[in-house]
């Protein structure tokens, strides 16, 4: 008891600073047209590859330098943010979904349908998931909808697995006996007291998830197999830098601690916010 | 009882390979785009075309295209890639050695430093040096094989370039190689001086793949080790006036291992899938990259060998890790 009192004690700054990164980098994505220094497609040969503002040669107003074609890098982060969170918030609900759906009716039901389900998550974890998602956007082709789609069908048995194990141990507790002899029926009791007792371990899976997501969508952008080439993501900004890593090495320094810190905080934030939130820790 | 546990395991193997023939299969037919279109030059008349299609068994239905396929593959016959025009189980060896000796290297190198960690922070416990040791793991743990092979390749590729960041072997060396087994046959032709020359084109990757999971190990083996530390007859030989350390290692570290020994073999084909993604990003030419470039191509017989290649060795791992549980752990041994 005393040891969970400390660690959910320790959580709470953490929670504060993931979420305060998180809600900076998703204020700026929605306000990108405000806040964005430059227009982040403009391109400018004779600006190429500025450095940042403290290095010697950086111009005004090109606060974290250009990259090879002369856009501006700050500019074109804020607007990679728009990306990032659309497929993070799309896809790691999608999959939630998917796999929450799937994984409460086989924990909660068992027998055959545990069978099936179980046996087509043990099929899915026999691929290597990132060729899985690069196959499955080849196939679908490039585009915004066919990145999340990719996401989503790839990592519902994240979800799937933890929520059948909640849901089967749930089912066996005393209180869904009781609300079973009290005439509710499976569904009812699936929804109105399975559910929310699994809900801790969701949420903190679906920030887990959105981190994921994040990633994927730029690995897909580094295999250049993502969204345009025109709009600016991060993974596009990071496949660039990693070209023009010797001669200017910030291209890919911004982009990528960008990457790491988002992806950092949403996991983070999870388990701070399961720690919060679970009935056990608490 | 061990015999049949395996023939059980035996059995949902099968079961999930075909599984991912089926999937991989209809994912790559049901594709709107025509490999056999990409193949050829703008202009190739119908006639071109049909022959084409009909040499890679693309003019027949699907159900008739995935069973001769699978004949195939059961006869050791892949098919023949579109992209590359060779025999796609030659090209699978050719590559598979080359991601083999990358993984293995990096699951040497997480469990080395991962059960370091481990051992350290069980020794310290209660202290800093444990705190310090939950944040790094945890920490590693957030950040995917793909972001840290990024920054290794910021931090000794460029700012101080130490390692090679590129390729599996420095293209001007005379390699007297008979097999594609290149690090394992350096050391048995005592060819030091080339196992270096490997070793350093891989250390970058490989730890992009081990941190991960070192951070995993560290944090699982802690926990066992911790609790394993309360029992009595650890207590007895700290009476005995053994060391912490001499506590841990001799006597701690057997009992504590094996929850960790069944997450390590899960966890080592997560690292395998890593390779994929890995291997693109530092060139090194295993089969992950040739995978990529064959999605890229739209090159399906060569695809579906690839995945059920990669397949067929992540249930391999799982058997064997089963296995050893079962062999390791007495109560099931008996039971």
């Amino acid at each position: 008891m005393d040891k969970a009192r400390t660690s959910s004690r320790r959580t709470s700054p953490r929670l504060w600073l993931a979420g305060g990164w998180l809600l900076l980098a998703l204020l700026a994505a929605i306000l990108a047209p405000l806040v964005a220094p430059q227009d982040p497609l403009a391109q400018d040969l004779m600006l190429e590859r500025l450095p940042p503002f403290w290095l010697d040669g950086a111009e005004p107003g090109y606060w974290l330098g250009t990259d090879s074609l002369g856009r501006d890098l700050l500019s074109r982060l804020i607007f990679g943010g728009r990306i990032a969170f659309i497929v993070a918030f799309a896809a790691a609900a999608s999959a939630c979904l998917i796999g929450s759906a799937l994984g409460l009716i086989a924990g909660y039901f068992g027998g055959w349908a545990d069978r099936i389900i179980s046996r087509v998550v043990d099929i899915w974890l026999a691929f290597p998931p990132v060729l899985f998602a690069i196959l499955l956007v080849a196939v679908l082709g490039t585009g915004l909808s066919s990145v999340i789609i990719a996401i989503a069908v790839i990592d519902w048995t994240r979800f799937c697995r933890v929520i059948r194990a909640e849901a089967m141990s749930q089912a066996r507790m005393d209180y869904v006996e009781s609300a079973r002899i009290a005439g509710y029926g499976r569904m009812g009791i699936m929804l109105r007291e399975v559910l929310p007792n699994v809900l801790p371990s969701v949420v903190a899976l679906l920030s887990l998830e959105m981190g994921i997501a994040v990633i994927v969508e730029a690995i897909l952008s580094f295999v250049n197999l993502s969204i345009s080439t025109d709009d600016p993501t991060w993974g596009g900004m990071i496949a660039e830098g990693r070209l023009s890593i010797h001669q200017a090495w910030w291209v890919l320094v911004f982009p990528l601690t960008t990457l790491i810190l988002t992806v950092l905080c949403f996991s983070q934030f999870g388990e701070g916010l399961k720690a919060r939130f679970d009935p056990v820790l608490r | 009882m061990l015999l049949q546990r395996f023939l059980v395991r035996l059995s949902t193997m099968l079961v999930t390979l075909f599984g991912v023939a089926v999937v991989v299969f209809v994912v790559i037919r049901v594709a709107p785009g025509d490999p056999i279109a990409m193949m050829l030059p703008p202009g190739a008349s119908d006639d071109d075309i049909a022959r084409l299609r009909a040499l890679y068994g693309l003019d027949k239905g699907i159900v008739q295209q995935f069973f001769i396929w699978l004949g195939g593959v059961l006869h050791g016959d892949f098919g023949t890639s579109i992209s590359l025009r060779q025999d796609v189980l030659g090209l699978v060896f050719n590559r598979l050695p080359a991601t083999l000796e990358l993984a293995t290297v990096a699951l040497l190198m997480a469990v080395a430093i991962g059960a370091t960690a481990a051992i350290l922070g069980a020794r310290e416990r209660g202290t800093a040096v444990e705190a310090g040791i939950d944040i790094a793991s945890g920490a590693t743990l957030s950040i995917p094989d793909f972001l840290w092979g990024l920054v290794l390749i910021l931090l000794f590729g460029v700012l101080i370039p130490v390692f090679d960041i590129s390729g599996r072997v420095s293209p001007q060396l005379d390699l007297p190689f008979v097999t594609q087994f290149y690090l394992v046959e350096s050391l048995l032709r005592l060819r030091f001086d080339l196992t270096w020359d490997l070793l350093k084109h891989m250390l970058m990757p490989a730890v992009a793949l081990a941190l991960p999971l070192a951070a995993i190990i560290a944090q699982l083996l802690k926990q066992s080790l911790k609790e394993v530390l309360d029992l009595d007859y650890v207590v007895l030989a700290r009476v005995k006036g053994f060391s912490e350390t001499q506590v841990i290692l001799r006597e701690a570290l057997k009992n504590a291992a094996l929850p960790t020994l069944t997450l390590v073999g899960v966890q080592f084909t997560f690292l395998i899938g890593g390779t994929v993604i890995v291997e693109r990003l530092f060139s090194y030419e295993g089969l992950g990259n040739m995978a990529i470039d064959a999605v890229i191509n739209r090159d399906l017989p060569l695809i579906q060998g690839i995945v059920l290649v990669f397949a067929l060795l992540f249930v391999l791992i799982n058997l064997t890790v089963d296995m050893m549980y079962a062999l390791l752990n007495p109560r099931l041994r008996h039971g």
